[in-house]
């Protein structure tokens, strides 16, 4: 019997793209998982600097799991809590759980800030909590204003199951890509004239892929800007504790408590201990807001999402243990710091600049305008691939984050041990003295394929690439005793 | 609708009033059906459904929301207060995005508007005032959430056993965080779909073995549920579901979805089970009404009622859904609580004659048949592969833990155990159901024979006070508030026929049946008396 499927059988989302493969962006994530870098057995491979994952302070975690095995569940110690801890279901979540995470967020802004923890919403990751946070603020159709260059994802986590549209506010390298009051307006006013109804403002502070932090200034316009609009503030603050130098991280919360006049129920945050601990595995992601309606709206979406109650466990524990937390928090803000230095200064001596007002991520904003043919977009992608097939790294080039002046790249820079960031380095500084040669004399130039849609810019990022170093199998959680 | 009149006719025997109506109607029936010439057949019909358009569209932006409220735990707010008529109508022509109220989004608004079914505010009471035997002697019994505490000690035996040998891995190796803390896999873990596959192969019975590659992981059945039918439906679209069913599908399938259920009623007269010949009428119905029907959500083993659909009744849906070319989602998160001797067949069994895959689609989890439902492990099983391609990356939004996703690779991995598990799950099951079916006998309760779940589907027709919802729902609070016992009521799953109450009673040991049934017998008894 033959069966004919009906190809109109499936929904409108699964024949769309809104997944955003489809991007030619997915040249360096092929390249990467073709052929990755690994220091003894694949030394010329690909070396991921694509994602944005903090791997420094590893041991640290290892070292606390291993003195506290009553964290989990799965050890001896911790057996007894076995049963309640994996019954529970409830998705507010266990009390200790946001209780630690509320002190946690607060210790990171210096405690100068707190969090009330029944405001705390749990969801799949950061990525979970914006595509939350998008159904419980906007109807399909209408519109939230983000500051460029911004986070790829977040054009298919704000959007593909919405329907809720971004619009791109654009910022100038001339002035550091800050946010601008006055550019904030007129793509609201722009938004306005198409009558598209903005519903809100989503900013991402500290900045990806900037890395750069919201002076206290910049911040107190914002938060009067949507208050004068009636519009909502996001901020994702996924970054906040990994800010490595002066000036200190200003959390909006902070803003909030000063003399301001503004609409509690407009401000939202989003959070998750992807970065700042180095989880992304755990998938714990914070929904913070100020708003009633939104906190129980969006609990009752969490359960598309919700946190295992063994992680639950492991990160309340965890994350109430002052001591190790403070230490946890200096000791990696030391380690991003130097490892920003390093790479700074590797990137100086071969010619490259990079983005000066840089203090926080996990990453480097980097100026390659100089090694462009010409300052468009298809000299920046062209470059790219050079950089991704002949240099073998995967670095982010500016257009995928909606960067407008081409030539910026973003590198990351946490996920990697020294060595293989030396390796990377000395790539880098071999192609750009190789160029500067090749400058001289002109050269039949490379012709790649792909075609660019400069209207739509691409979107990429697929994170579920392990790190060069992940080894096999076994959960540390369970052997914790030695 | 009636005969069209000529625009000039008026009626013949009117009252005063009516004649007024008629002569307003009559006239607006010729505009709607477009006679009386060009410019009011047409271009006025045109003119108000533009500005019925207009309205919609300025109005649905200013739903309501409330002033902020001084910060409560928001987790009770299910009746917050209504944004006031008049203020929306003032909005009604000013400009996009002038300054009023704060608007959250309409999805947002009419959740906050709905009333929770008594399923979710029974959950919450109990939570608030549990029943303990030592600590809360006089708190509320939970017979409303099927869940499982009868297996715990085969778990925590198993983890004391392999803790130390998970410790140390294979091979000696040393464990690195690298596991667990960076990012995996977004749809599971290749190993833990391997263990997955095996365990719901024992589970069913070992008839079929599954595909590992035609597993997607996910945070739970919740987010399956609703993954799935992003891939399969679109806004608007629906699903048919056989009645009563489980309550939380309300919210798993139309939260965010904007897909409906249409139900499908089923009769005690048929012990509840799914006819071909309903599901044939409803999805008429649906299409009279221009919905379209993208597939049927059924669950087997069924709750609220636990028993499993005869294999007939299997291939006879699968030639309805194959002729209507349409879906069917099934989801059998029960699968391995089947207690009596009756045969399952799972989907993947009947599958194996001959029918078109590409169709059908699973929904599994471990927190039913593994009792963890804390760890939110969900599956999708499908035969189609544009739907796991989607499901997989919609799993970024509703991924497993790590940890979690480690520890059950070596417990599910442990075949020995999880078949001795599985056997004195459903020994201890099937004695606890012998015993609370027994207990409500003896007080004049019948119950559904059921042959799955954690629960049974008790009339209680004879003890409610008026025959109906509302009778059922006095019922119900009787039951919350005075016996202290919290069941669910047949109307939170849609039963069409009013005094059925399903009661979970995987959560008791033997010895506290006892107690329920006395509460129970003290609110029986009064009811009776009043009735």
């Amino acid at each position: 019997m033959v069966f004919k499927l009906n190809s109109q059988l499936l929904s409108r989302i699964a024949s769309g793209n809104g997944h955003g493969e489809d991007s030619p962006y997915f040249d360096g994530w092929k390249a990467y998982e073709t052929d990755p870098h690994h220091p003894t057995e694949n030394p010329n491979g690909v070396i991921q600097m694509g994602l944005a994952e903090n791997q420094l302070c590893f041991d640290l975690i290892q070292d606390w799991l291993k003195k506290n095995p009553k964290a989990s569940i799965c050890t001896p110690e911790g057996l007894n809590e076995f049963r309640e801890i994996a019954i529970f279901q409830d998705y507010h979540g266990l009390p200790e759980f946001r209780n630690a995470v509320a002190n946690f967020m607060g210790k990171v802004r210096g405690n100068r800030v707190t969090y009330d923890p029944d405001r705390i919403v749990m969801s799949g990751g950061a990525t979970g909590a914006h595509e939350t946070i998008a159904f419980c603020l906007a109807d399909p159709g209408e519109a939230f204003l983000v500051p460029t260059p911004y986070y790829p994802g977040f054009d298919r986590d704000l959007r593909w199951r919405t329907g809720v549209k971004l619009i791109p506010v654009d910022s100038d390298s001339s002035n550091n890509f800050k946010v601008t009051i006055e550019a904030l307006e007129n793509a609201y006013e722009m938004a306005q004239l198409d009558n598209i109804k903005v519903k809100g403002l989503l900013i991402t502070n500290p900045s990806n892929p900037l890395g750069t932090i919201l002076d206290r200034e910049t911040l107190r316009s914002i938060v009067r800007f949507i208050n004068e609009k009636n519009i909502h503030l996001v901020c994702d603050e996924i970054y906040a504790a990994t800010v490595f130098s002066q000036p200190d991280f200003i959390s909006v919360a902070e803003i909030l408590q000063e003399d301001i006049e503004c609409n509690l129920d407009l401000v939202h945050v989003v959070y998750s201990l992807s970065k700042d601990m180095g989880f992304p595995g755990l998938r714990v992601g914070i929904i913070y807001s100020y708003n009633d309606a939104v906190v129980s709206c969006a609990r009752k979406m969490s359960s598309f999402g919700l946190v295992s109650t063994q992680t639950q466990y492991l990160v309340a524990s965890m994350l109430s243990d002052n001591e190790f937390v403070e230490k946890f928090i200096t000791e990696s803000k030391r380690r991003l710091a130097a490892r920003y230095r390093v790479f700074t200064h590797g990137l100086d001596q071969a010619g490259i600049k990079c983005l000066k007002t840089s203090n926080a991520g996990l990453f480097l904003w980097m100026d390659l305008s100089g090694l462009l043919k010409e300052q468009t977009v298809e000299a920046e992608m062209e470059l790219w691939r050079v950089i991704i097939h002949e240099v073998k790294l995967n670095v982010s080039p500016g257009c995928s984050f909606h960067c407008l002046k081409p030539g910026w790249f973003r590198v990351c820079f946490a996920n990697m041990d020294d060595q293989t960031m030396h390796v990377a380095l000395s790539r880098i500084k071999t192609f750009v003295n190789k160029e500067a040669d090749t400058k001289k004399k002109p050269k039949k130039s490379l012709r790649w394929q792909g075609s660019l849609k400069l209207l739509n810019p691409p979107r990429i990022y697929d994170d579920f690439i392990n790190s060069p170093h992940s080894p096999m199998p076994h959960s540390p959680l369970v052997r914790a005793r030695n | 609708m009636t005969q069209p009149q000529t625009r000039d006719e008026q009626p013949t025997n009117p009252t005063r009033q009516k004649s007024t109506g008629m002569r307003l109607i009559v006239p607006l029936q010729g505009i709607v059906q477009g006679r009386g010439g060009l410019i009011l057949g047409t271009l006025i019909p045109c003119a108000l459904f533009y500005f019925f358009q207009l309205y919609t569209k300025r109005n649905r932006g200013n739903s309501s929301n409330t002033p902020s409220n001084p910060p409560s735990p928001s987790s009770s707010s299910p009746n917050l207060a209504e944004l006031p008529r008049t203020s929306s109508r003032l909005s009604l022509f000013s400009r996009v995005g002038s300054s009023g109220p704060v608007s959250v989004s309409g999805r947002a608004s009419l959740i906050a508007r709905e009333n929770d079914s008594p399923y979710y505010i029974g959950l919450e009471k109990v939570s608030k005032d549990p029943y303990d035997k030592e600590r809360n002697p006089d708190g509320i019994i939970q017979l409303g959430l099927s869940e499982n505490r009868l297996c715990f000690d085969l778990i925590e035996k198993w983890m004391v056993e392999n803790v130390r040998e998970a410790m140390v891995g294979r091979d000696g190796e040393h464990l690195s965080i690298n596991g667990i803390a960076a990012y995996q896999p977004f749809d599971g873990l290749m190993e833990l779909k391997v263990a997955v596959a095996g365990f719901m192969s024992q589970v069913m019975r070992k008839v079929v073995s599954l595909d590992p590659s035609q597993i997607v992981l996910t945070a739970g059945a919740t987010p399956a549920i609703e993954i799935l039918c992003f891939c399969l439906a679109d806004h608007g679209n629906a699903f048919l579901i056989p009645t009563p069913y489980y309550p939380g599908f309300d919210r798993d399938v139309r939260l965010r979805t904007g897909v409906e259920l249409i139900p499908v009623h089923c009769r005690s007269a048929d012990n509840f089970l799914l006819s071909v010949t309903a599901l044939e009428q409803a999805y008429n119905q649906a299409r009279k009404r221009g919905v379209k029907v993208r597939g049927i959500l059924i669950s087997n083993p069924s709750n609220p009622v636990g028993n499993i659909l005869p294999r007939e009744t299997l291939h006879n849906i699968l030639v309805f859904a194959q002729e209507k070319n349409i879906h069917i989602i099934c989801d059998e998160i029960f699968a391995g609580s089947v207690y009596r001797g009756e045969e399952f067949v799972s989907m993947p069994e009947i599958l194996m004659e001959e029918f078109d895959k590409n169709r059908v689609h699973i929904i599994y989890g471990l927190s039913k048949d593994l009792c963890l439902p804390g760890f939110r492990v969900g599956v999708i099983y499908s035969y189609n592969k544009n739907v796991l391609a989607l499901a997989k990356r919609l799993t970024r939004f509703s991924s497993i833990s790590a940890p979690s996703q480690r520890l059950l690779i070596s417990m599910l991995s442990d075949t020995k155990f999880i078949e001795e598990f599985i056997k004195t799950n459903k020994q201890r099951i099937q004695k606890l159901h012998h015993s609370f079916v027994d207990g409500l006998k003896q007080l004049g309760i019948q119950c559904i024979e059921s042959s799955a779940g954690f629960y049974c589907w008790a009339n209680m027709s004879e003890l409610i006070s008026s025959y109906g919802e509302k009778g059922e729902l006095d019922l119900w609070d009787k039951l919350l508030n005075i016996a202290k016992v919290n069941v669910t009521p047949g109307s939170a799953c849609h039963c069409i026929e009013p005094g059925w109450f399903r009661c979970c009673f995987t959560t008791l040991a033997l010895e506290d049946i006892p107690v329920v049934m006395k509460r129970i017998r003290k609110v029986a008894e009064t009811c009776k008396s009043l009735s």
